[in-house]
């Protein structure tokens, strides 16, 4: 019961954060042919880091089933779109063939999960610095955001230490 | 009588999947070295032991420094850009949670990939993180060893790019006593509060 009470303040903590940590990143949508690209984030990297890793949420607005078939940034020498997952307390990553974005779906890219793999780093990924990337639909065609670079340890692109 | 045998079939198939399940990932351990009941969770596997590695800034280091404090352990590669900053994320996060007494508490990040994460690479990659995380690397025999005393998992998966590999690993967290024995485990997704709390009841 106590719970229970206590929900509408979760709830409007739960808004006001989400609402207040996604405002600025609202601007950095990107649309076309109904696949929106948004929020495209990356975690600074050791200057002698290989590889970065990118995320981003794809938002499929249209009636058509499309599918991520690329991603380009002039940071690496070879971009992958790779899934971290867990089997057994073991954790894995390997590359996947895609992704499809079915109609009216959300699909996010995130720490734990899919990810951009930026491998062979021509450039450093420094905090608060910004870079192009460019992903590459089936339909869509190619969709080029700016991505934040946020801190070693950031969880998502929403919220700044 | 066939949906008996069928149940059989079925329970035999179960309990084989889980044993093997455990046994993989460690925590079962089968034969004349098991040791019952001696770590305050019952029935765990004997985790930890004694270790001879490097840290960051290249002085050797062995189990004995780290005596007198909790040790939070996780294990795991700096080339990985997506669950291993993750963790190191979350045990820092943790620790501030703790404030002071986080004084207790030593993060060790102990790499799978010692041939790719060098004293300098494991530096570079933890001056992002808590400033009291040990980074702990050594030769590939030491590393090794590490492993085994935790019952960690570690597989190069070699897709022919020697740069570029990946390594499967086990993705806990230990949490040390200051005995050296295992208190608790914390698997991949725990929230740094949910750590703090843990680690506040042994201090």
């Amino acid at each position: 019961m106590k719970i229970l009470k206590l929900l509408p303040i979760f709830l409007v903590a739960f808004f006001l954060t989400t609402a207040i940590g996604n405002a600025p990143l609202e601007v950095l949508a990107v649309e076309k042919h109904n696949i929106v690209v948004k929020d495209a984030w990356s975690r600074a990297r050791p200057d002698s880091a290989k590889v970065g890793g990118a995320f981003v949420m794809i938002i499929n607005d249209g009636a058509k089933v499309d599918r991520l078939i690329g991603v380009k940034s002039p940071v690496a020498k070879r971009t992958e779109v790779h899934e971290s997952f867990m089997k057994d307390g073991v954790m894995s990553m390997a590359p996947v063939d895609g992704i499809v974005i079915e109609p009216g779906e959300k699909v996010m890219l995130k720490p734990g999960g899919l990810h951009v793999m930026l491998m062979g780093l021509t450039q450093k990924l420094k905090m608060g610095e910004e870079f192009p990337m460019t992903l590459v639909f089936e339909h869509a065609g190619d969709i080029k955001v700016m991505v934040h670079v946020k801190d070693a340890g950031a969880m998502s692109g929403a919220h700044t230490h | 009588m066939n949906k008996i045998f069928a149940y059989c079939i079925a329970f035999f198939v179960l309990a084989s999947v889980l044993v093997i399940g455990l046994w993989s990932t460690g925590m079962l351990q089968v034969g004349p070295t098991a040791k019952k009941g001696s770590s305050i969770i019952s029935g765990a596997p004997q985790i930890g032991g004694s270790f001879e590695l490097i840290n960051q800034k290249g002085d050797p280091v062995t189990d004995k420094d780290f005596q007198d404090k909790l040790m939070l352990v996780f294990f795991g590669y700096t080339f990985c850009p997506d669950v291993c900053p993750t963790e190191a994320q979350t045990i820092s996060l943790a620790l501030e949670e703790l404030g002071d007494a986080a004084d207790n508490v030593v993060p060790v990040f102990v790499t799978v990939d010692p041939a790719r994460d060098t004293v300098l690479v494991m530096d570079e990659f933890l001056s992002s993180f808590h400033p009291s995380f040990v980074g702990l690397t050594g030769s590939e025999t030491q590393i090794k060893d590490v492993m085994k005393k935790y019952r960690v998992y570690g597989q190069k998966v070699d897709d022919g790019d020697p740069d570029y590999y990946l390594v499967d690993h086990t993705s806990f967290t230990y949490l040390m006593g200051r005995d050296g024995d295992l208190i608790t485990v914390f698997s991949y997704g725990t929230t740094p509060e949910e750590m703090a709390t843990k680690i506040k009841e042994q201090l």
